[in-house]
């Protein structure tokens, strides 16, 4: 194992093996930090193994567009390091920790593709055991080949449909879906739809997945504006609200989904600045036209620069690396532009959907900021809706002093869970916009790591002084 | 309860809280578990609320287990190796020696 590379890629996803294909191109060295076993990200998670492998007919080409770049990447020089969590970076240094050992690796220039997270989602009983994310189902399906009949799935937005989907050609339709996504959102959507059509495949391939799903007979629910997950020791029935009327049915597996979000803690804890977008209704890291953060080392590709998909995320991964390679000096400005020109042009392509669907899909206030006093918001520290609004009362500005008061957002988890919604929660009570409420002050190690694992490192950050 | 595709023949078994559960070789640990009908994989350290695993892919930090004795493993990021021996994980770990 190298101890030094020209470029450091934390994330193994689509914009990470990009990157990384790209910076060897130009025969930059080259290490890729992954958390997950193989590479792949979320999006082609496991694409080249099996039970994958023979998954065609239920997880669709799309997924198995990832293949062919899990080759390339496999086959690209850059040393891949699986199962190694990043847990603190700064300028040229990486600090990381894999299950046998911890360590430092120098880099010159950073990349990051961290990805994104499903959008906490704090409903009364969505911490029970049997509460899972569409995502967190898709995995199962991906990497493990596991289905579970009658799951009500509850929410908005394509990843919900289309998890939806894979279950009924799995032959395990779903016993219902209560959808959550404003009727009112259809009229700002069409504004945006002409320029939709620019990127045609996704409409049709969007439409293909609700008629597929009309066609499996799966019961949905429009205009859901109240959802209850009942249960004490695991989730055993779900209620929800449809104007003024209660319905309930039993349950034991629920999944719940409206949307994605930047996976920030990263960018956060190296003070990259960000602005709240508010038609994603998330954080997002500001960056150059080539991707680079406020801290000119970084760059950060994919959705965890902003959610635009597989496709984007891989063109920003070529992107960046391209913007890497001039500045380390391997190719001039005029070799750089163009360069990059179709690969700017396919990118524009690509998010030319991106406004129709995040109009279609923005998640309804009543869910990104509860009004219930006793939902919880922050998973890891049982910290509920009503706390924070004591908080906020008693005069608490932002989440910082929430986090100080009331421990709220100081779990394993970091904040990743409770962070988007706490920003949410604070600007609803406070009048305030979720700009100006702001967002934890987040710091390393962005993952959680013992007394040892910090002193392993240390011990080569002696060795490369020498 | 989670149900496989394509059943294949299990190669590996390990141990959680006193039961062996069957499994494949470096398959995914949270899997494995969900598989075999396991909900809850820990409780929270402030209630004693049971958990499970939530996202699947290592953000949330509901699916933590001790893995041959060493606490706060994410199940959902930990492969099964053959033997191992996993605990549901109750409230914060301990200050290992």
């Amino acid at each position: 194992m190298n101890a030094s590379f020209d470029v450091a890629i934390i994330g193994a996803g689509p914009a990470g093996m990009a990157a990384a294909i790209e910076a060897r191109k130009h025969g930059l060295s080259c290490v890729v930090f992954d958390e997950a076993a193989r590479p792949g990200g979320q999006i082609y998670r496991d694409v080249a193994q099996r039970p994958a492998q023979d998954r065609l007919s239920i997880l669709g080409p799309d997924y198995y567009a990832g293949l062919e770049l899990v080759e390339a990447f496999q086959r690209c020089g850059a040393e891949h390091r699986p199962q190694t969590l990043v847990w603190c970076v700064s300028e040229g240094e990486i600090y990381w920790r894999s299950r046998e050992q911890s360590g430092l690796t120098l880099a010159r220039r950073i990349i990051a593709a961290a990805g994104a997270m499903e959008r906490p989602f704090p409903v009364r009983g969505w911490t029970l055991p049997g509460v899972m994310t569409a995502g967190a189902l898709q995995i199962l399906l991906k990497s493990a080949s596991l289905v579970e009949d009658d799951m009500i799935f509850i929410g908005g937005g394509p990843l919900l449909y289309l998890v939806a989907a894979q279950y009924c050609r799995s032959g395990f339709r779903p016993r219902l879906i209560l959808e959550t996504t404003p009727r009112r959102n259809l009229i700002p959507a069409l504004a945006h739809l002409p320029r939709a059509l620019l990127a045609p495949h996704y409409l049709i391939k969007g439409l293909g997945m609700l008629r597929e799903l009309r066609a499996a007979g799966v019961p949905v629910v429009r205009g859901v504006e109240e959802i209850e997950i009942e249960g004490d020791d695991a989730a055993r029935g779900v209620r929800w609200r449809v104007g003024e009327r209660w319905r309930r049915e039993d349950a034991e597996r629920v999944a719940l989904h409206h949307g994605l979000a930047p996976n920030v803690n990263l960018a956060m804890a190296l003070r990259c600045e960000h602005f709240w977008d508010n038609r994603q209704r998330c954080w997002r890291p500001r960056l150059d036209g080539w991707g680079r953060s406020s801290q000119s080392w970084l760059w950060i590709a994919g959705d965890e620069a902003g959610i635009a998909g597989a496709i984007s995320a891989r063109l920003s991964g070529v992107l960046t690396a391209i913007d890497v390679a001039h500045d380390l000096g391997m190719i001039g400005e005029d070799e750089r532009n163009a360069m990059s020109a179709p690969v700017r042009s396919a990118l524009a392509q690509e998010r030319a959907v991106r406004p129709f669907l995040e109009a279609l899909y923005r998640p309804a206030e009543c869910f990104v900021a509860p009004e219930a006093d006793d939902i919880i918001l922050c998973r890891c520290e049982e910290v509920t809706r009503g706390e924070i609004a004591q908080a906020v009362s008693e005069g608490a500005m932002g989440p910082n002093q929430v986090k100080g008061f009331l421990r709220c957002g100081m779990g394993p988890c970091q904040g990743r869970l409770c962070g988007h919604t706490i920003t949410e929660v604070m600007s609803s009570l406070s009048g305030r916009s979720q700009e100006d409420v702001g967002y934890f002050r987040q710091r390393m190690p962005i993952k959680p790591v013992t007394v040892g694992q910090i002193a392993g490192a240390s011990v080569l950050v002696g060795a490369n002084a020498r | 309860m989670f149900q496989l595709l394509d059943p294949g023949e299990f190669d590996a078994a390990f141990d959680f809280e006193g039961r062996t559960i069957s499994a494949f070789e470096g398959e995914n640990l949270a899997a494995a578990l969900l598989r075999a009908g396991v909900r809850a994989f820990r409780q929270t350290p402030r209630s004693g609320a049971a958990r499970g695993p939530y996202c699947m892919m290592g953000v949330c930090f509901e699916c933590l287990v001790t893995v041959d004795g060493e606490p706060n493993r994410q199940a959902c990021l930990e492969t099964v190796r053959s033997g191992m021996i996993v605990e549901a994980q109750a409230g914060s770990a301990e200050i290992i020696q």
